[in-house]
C-alpha cells in the first residue's frame, strides 16, 4: 500500500492548490491519447482495454465450451495456438486438452470477465466519461490521479496477460482463488508463478480501482454545477457514486486477503494452511484456516458483484427513461433501493459459504439478510417495468439492450432466491445452477448494460452515430444466444453437474445431458461470433459513421449540451446551471416532449406545476446575485 | 471554501465546503481503515477457532506508543505555527515530528528483535505470531509513507509554500499523521486485549 500513499502525496505536492490545471494543458499525441488527464479520453482508454479483455475472456470460454460440449473431439487443430496444452497421442495423432489447462481457462475467464471487463471496462469507462459531463464539471477532482488509475489498470492488465503465456500456465484455482489449492504449487502447476502473477496483477488492479473510486466520490460530492443538488442528479451518477463507495469499502479487504495469501505462499506463514498432506508428505504449516480466506474474499466478493451490476442499472435507468419518453418511475425509490443494496451488500457475504460447515444459526441469519436484498432489487425491476408501461417507446439499440438487461435481471434474480435458502443450497452449491444464476444476473445483465451504454453514448464519445441496423442484429443474436447458453444450465445444475469439472463422460448419470451440453456449446459459439458484428460497427462508425447531431436521443442530461466533440474542459463557455431534475419527459403542457436540465422554469410557463412557479422567483434572485458578483470582478 | 479565490463568476458552485484533495485524503484514510478492519477481524475470527499460541507483548511497545503520541503533539505544534506564519517554528516542529516518527519505527524494529529472541517468529509458527508482524509491519509501511509526506511539507516550507494562507498541504499531512497515531493506538489496545 505504501505506493499508493506516495503517489497521493506527490499528487498533492505537485499541484498544490491550483484550481484550473486543465487550462495549462497543451496537447500533443502523447498527452492527448496516452498520458492524458482528460476524463473523456481516460474513459475511452478504459473502454478499448475492456473490449480487448472481453475478446480474450470470450475466446477462453469458447475453448472450454468446446471441451464440455464435445468431450470426444480431436483438438489437435488447436495445437498451433495452444501449444503444449494440447496433448497429442503419438500413435493416433488424437489431440486432447490438458485437464489442468482447462482449470486455468475457467479461472482466467472468470477473473478477466469479473474484474477486467465488467469492473474496469464498465465502471472505468462510464464513471470516467459521464460523471463530469453529467454533473457539469470540467474534469475529475484530480486528473492526475485519474491518469494513474488507468495506468495502474494497464500495468495490472499487462501482468495478467503475461501470465497467460508462462511455462507453468496461468492461475488455475478458480477466480475465487481459495487456498489451500491456490497456495500450493505442489498441488497444481497454476499455483506456481501463474498465481504469483495473478496476485501481483490484482494488487495493481486494487490500487487502480481505489484511485478511481476515490476520485469519483470526490468529484460527485465537490464539483457539481450550480443547482445540481443530490435530488437532481441523474440516476447514472447515483449508481456510479454508490459503486465507488462500495469499491472504497470492499477492495481494501481483498487487499488484506491477498496480502496474507502472499505471505502464506512465499514467506512460509500459516494464515490459511493447516495439516496438509501432498503425496503422503505432511507440510509444515500448522494452525491456519482456509475458511478465513473465504470470509475475507467474499466480504469483497459479494459487494463486487454489485460493483459490477450497479453501473449497468444506472445506465439502464437513464436509457429507459429517455427512450420511453417518460419520467423514470419512482426516482426516489430508485435511489432508496440503490442505497439499500449498497448497505445490504456488505452483510450477505456468507451465502457463498453455506456449505463450509458454518454454524446453521449463522447460516439462517445470512439467509434472512440475503433474501431481504431481493426487496430493493424487486423495487428496481418494478420501476423499470412501470417506466416502460404505456411509454412512447423508441427502440434504439441502446433501449433494446437495456430492456434485455431487465429481462436477465429478473430471470437471474429469481434463481438467487433459491440459492439464498441455505437448505436448498446444499443441493445446488457449486453446480451449473449457480453458474446459470450469476451469468444471467451479473454477467449478461452487466454486459448488456455496458453495450447499452456504448450504443447510447457513442455519439458523444466519437461524434458519430453507430449503425442502428447492425445494432438490432447484434442485439437479437446476443439476447437469444444468452438465453440459449445459460437457460439449459439450470437443468444441468439441478441434475447435479458440478462446476469446474473437466469432463463428465465417466459418470453414467450424466450421459442424458450430453446433447444439452453440446447445444449450449454451439449456442455459445454463435453468440460469441455475433459480437464481431458489434466490433465492426464500433470501429467502422468511429471513423465512417454518420455525423451525430448534438442531442440524438432528445435527452435531458447535461452531456448533450456540450459541443459535438467536446474539448478538454467540456464546455467552451460557462458551465450550464441546472434548474430541474433530469426526467422532464413528455411533461403535460410542454410543446416538446423533453425539457433539458439547464432550462429554467421561467422559460417554460406552459408546463410548470404550481410549486415550480414559486421556484421562478428564486431563480430570479439567483440571477441578480450572479450579475452583482460579475460586476465586481 | 474561500470564495475570494475563484476567478470565474459562473462557477461558484462548490456546494460543499470541502477541499477536493482533503476530501480525497479522507477517502484514502477510509481505505486504510478497511484494510486494518479486515485484518483485525480476521485475527478475531481465527483466534475464536482455537489452537492459538499466547505470548507476551514486548514492553517497548509502551514506549513506542508514547513516542508516537508525542509526535502527534509536535505535528499539531507545526500546524499551529504555520497558522501563525511562524515558519522557523514550523521547520523545527516538522523536523522533530520526523525524528520522532523515525524513532518510532526503530522502536518497532527493536520490538521485533525482542519478539524473535522470545521465539515468536513471523514465519513457520502459529498464525497468532505472524499476525503481530503483519499488523505492525503494515502500519510501519504506512508510517514510512507519512514520513515521506513530512519531507515534502518540509521542502515546501523552505520554499515559503506553507503559511497561513496556504495550509492545505500541512493540514492534510497532519490529518494523515494523527490518523496513523490513532491507528497505532487502536492496534496496540487491540493487541493488549486479544493477544
Ligand atoms: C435476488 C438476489 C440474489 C440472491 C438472493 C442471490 C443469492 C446467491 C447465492 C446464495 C449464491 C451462492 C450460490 C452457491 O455458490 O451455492 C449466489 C452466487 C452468486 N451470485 Fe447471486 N444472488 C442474488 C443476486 C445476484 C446479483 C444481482 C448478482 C450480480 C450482479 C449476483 C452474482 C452472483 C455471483 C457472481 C455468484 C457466484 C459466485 C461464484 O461462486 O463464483 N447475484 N447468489
Ligand atoms: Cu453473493
Amino acid at each position: 500500500m505504501a505506493t499508493v500513499d506516495i503517489h497521493l502525496n506527490e499528487e498533492t505536492a505537485h499541484h498544490g492548490d491550483g484550481h484550473h490545471e486543465h487550462e495549462h494543458h497543451e496537447t500533443n499525441f502523447w498527452t492527448h491519447y496516452i498520458f492524458t488527464i482528460d476524463h473523456k479520453m481516460i474513459g475511452k482508454q478504459f473502454l478499448i482495454t475492456g473490449i480487448f479483455w472481453a475478446l480474450i475472456g470470450g475466446t477462453l470460454s469458447i475453448l472450454f465450451r468446446l471441451q464440455l460440449g464435445f468431450p470426444d473431439m480431436d483438438m489437435s487443430w488447436l495445437k498451433p495456438i495452444l501449444g503444449k496444452w494440447i496433448e497429442i497421442d503419438t500413435a493416433t495423432g488424437f489431440g486432447t486438452l490438458d485437464p489442468e489447462f482447462y482449470l486455468a481457462l475457467v479461472t482466467m475467464h472468470g477473473t478477466i470477465m469479473v474484474f477486467f471487463v465488467l469492473t474496469a471496462g464498465l465502471s472505468g469507462t462510464f464513471s470516467n466519461y459521464l460523471i463530469p459531463l453529467q454533473i457539469g464539471a470540467r474534469d475529475m477532482a484530480s486528473g492526475f490521479m485519474n491518469m494513474l488509475s488507468y495506468w495502474f489498470f494497464f500495468l495490472s492488465s499487462a501482468v495478467m496477460f503475461v501470465s497467460l503465456f508462462i511455462e507453468t500456465g496461468p492461475a488455475s484455482g478458480g477466480w475465487v482463488i481459495y487456498p489451500p489449492l491456490s497456495a500450493l504449487p505442489k498441488a497444481v502447476n497454476g499455483s506456481g508463478l501463474g498465481m504469483t502473477l495473478w496476485l501481483v496483477s490484482m494488487v495493481f488492479f486494487i490500487v487502480s480501482s481505489l484511485l478511481g473510486s476515490i476520485n469519483y466520490i470526490s468529484t460527485v460530492i465537490n464539483l457539481r454545477t450550480k443547482g445540481m443538488s443530490f435530488s437532481k442528479l441523474p440516476l447514472t451518477i447515483w449508481a456510479f457514486f454508490l459503486t465507488a463507495v462500495i469499491g472504497v469499502l470492499s477492495f481494501p479487504v481483498l487487499f488484506a486477503a491477498a496480502l496474507l495469501l502472499v505471505f502464506d505462499r512465499s514467506f512460509g506463514t500459516s494464515f490459511y494452511l493447516s495439516e496438509i498432506y501432498i503425496d503422503g508428505e505432511a507440510l509444515p504449516n500448522q494452525g491456519g484456516s482456509p475458511i478465513l480466506f473465504q470470509h475475507l474474499f467474499w466480504f469483497l466478493g459479494h459487494p463486487e458483484v454489485y460493483i459490477v451490476l450497479l453501473p449497468a442499472l444506472g445506465i439502464t435507468s437513464e436509457i429507459i427513461a429517455t427512450n420511453s419518453r417518460k419520467p423514470i418511475f419512482g426516482y426516489r425509490a430508485m435511489i432508496g433501493s440503490m442505497l439499500g443494496i449498497t448497505i445490504l451488500s456488505f452483510v450477505v457475504w456468507a451465502h457463498h459459504m453455506f456449505v463450509t460447515g458454518m454454524n446453521p444459526f449463522l447460516g439462517s441469519v445470512f439467509m434472512l439478510l440475503t433474501l431481504i436484498i431481493a426487496v430493493p432489487s424487486a423495487v428496481k425491476v418494478f420501476n423499470y417495468l412501470t417506466t416502460l408501461w404505456r411509454g412512447n417507446l423508441v427502440f434504439t439499440p441502446a433501449m433494446l439492450f437495456s430492456i434485455g438487461l431487465v429481462s436477465f435481471f429478473i430471470s437471474g434474480g429469481l434463481t438467487g432466491l433459491f440459492l439464498g435458502n441455505s437448505a436448498i443450497d446444499i443441493q445446488l452449491h457449486d453446480t451449473y445452477f449457480v453458474v446459470a444464476h450469476f451469468h444471467l444476473v451479473m454477467g449478461s445483465a452487466s454486459f448488456f448494460g455496458l453495450m447499452a451504454g456504448v450504443y447510447h453514448w457513442f455519439p458523444k464519445m466519437f461524434g458519430r452515430m453507430m449503425d442502428a441496423k447492425l445494432g438490432y442484429i447484434h442485439f437479437w443474436l446476443t439476447f437469444v444466444g444468452v438465453y440459449m447458453v445459460f437457460f439449459p444450465m439450470h437443468y444441468i445444475g439441478i441434475a447435479g453437474y458440478p462446476r469446474r469439472y473437466y469432463s463428465f463422460t465417466n459418470f453414467d448419470t450424466f450421459n442424458s445431458f450430453a446433447d444439452l451440453n453440446m447445444f449450449v456449446s454451439i449456442a455459445a459459439i454463435c453468440t460469441m461470433t455475433a459480437q464481431f458484428i458489434f466490433l465492426y460497427n464500433f470501429f467502422y462508425s468511429m471513423y465512417r459513421g454518420k455525423k451525430a447531431p448534438l442531442n440524438p436521443w432528445k435527452s435531458n442530461t447535461l452531456e448533450w449540451t456540450t459541443p459535438r466533440e467536446p474539448g478538454h474542459g467540456n464546455w467552451p463557455g460557462e458551465i450550464p446551471t441546472v434548474y430541474r431534475w433530469p426526467y422532464d419527459y413528455s411533461k403535460p403542457g410542454a410543446d416538446v416532449d423533453f425539457i433539458p436540465q439547464h432550462i429554467p422554469y421561467s422559460e417554460t410557463p406552459e408546463s410548470n406545476l404550481p410549486y415550480e412557479n414559486e421556484l421562478i422567483k428564486l431563480e430570479a434572485e439567483d440571477k441578480e446575485v450572479k450579475v452583482a458578483d460579475g460586476s465586481k470582478h | 471554501m474561500d470564495t475570494t479565490n475563484i476567478h470565474i463568476v459562473e462557477e461558484p458552485e462548490k456546494q460543499l465546503a470541502m477541499h477536493p484533495r482533503k476530501f480525497s485524503m479522507w477517502l484514502f484514510i477510509v481505505t486504510v481503515v478497511m484494510i486494518f478492519a479486515a485484518l483485525t477481524s480476521a485475527y478475531i475470527v481465527r483466534q475464536a477457532e482455537g489452537n492459538w499460541r499466547e505470548y507476551e507483548l514486548p514492553l517497548s511497545l509502551w514506549i513506542n506508543s508514547g513516542i508516537i503520541i508525542l509526535s502527534s503533539a509536535t505535528m499539531h505544534w507545526a500546524y499551529l505555527s504555520a497558522k501563525k506564519d511562524n515558519l522557523e517554528m514550523v521547520k523545527v516542529a516538522i523536523s522533530s515530528t520526523t525524528f520522532l516518527g523515525v524513532l518510532f519505527l526503530i522502536g518497532q524494529m527493536w520490538a521485533w528483535n525482542v519478539l524473535v529472541s522470545n521465539e515468536v517468529y513471523f514465519t513457520g509458527g502459529n498464525p497468532s505470531e505472524s499476525f503481530l508482524y503483519v499488523l505492525t509491519g503494515l502500519h510501519g509501511a504506512h508510517l514510512v509513507s507519512a514520513i515521506i509526506y513530512l519531507f515534502i511539507v518540509l521542502f515546501a516550507t523552505f520554499r515559503y509554500q506553507v503559511h497561513s494562507k496556504n495550509l492545505a498541504k500541512i493540514e492534510m499531512c497532519a490529518t494523515y499523521w494523527h490518523f496513523l497515531d490513532i491507528l497505532w493506538l487502536y492496534l496496540f489496545i487491540f493487541l493488549l486485549l486479544n493477544h
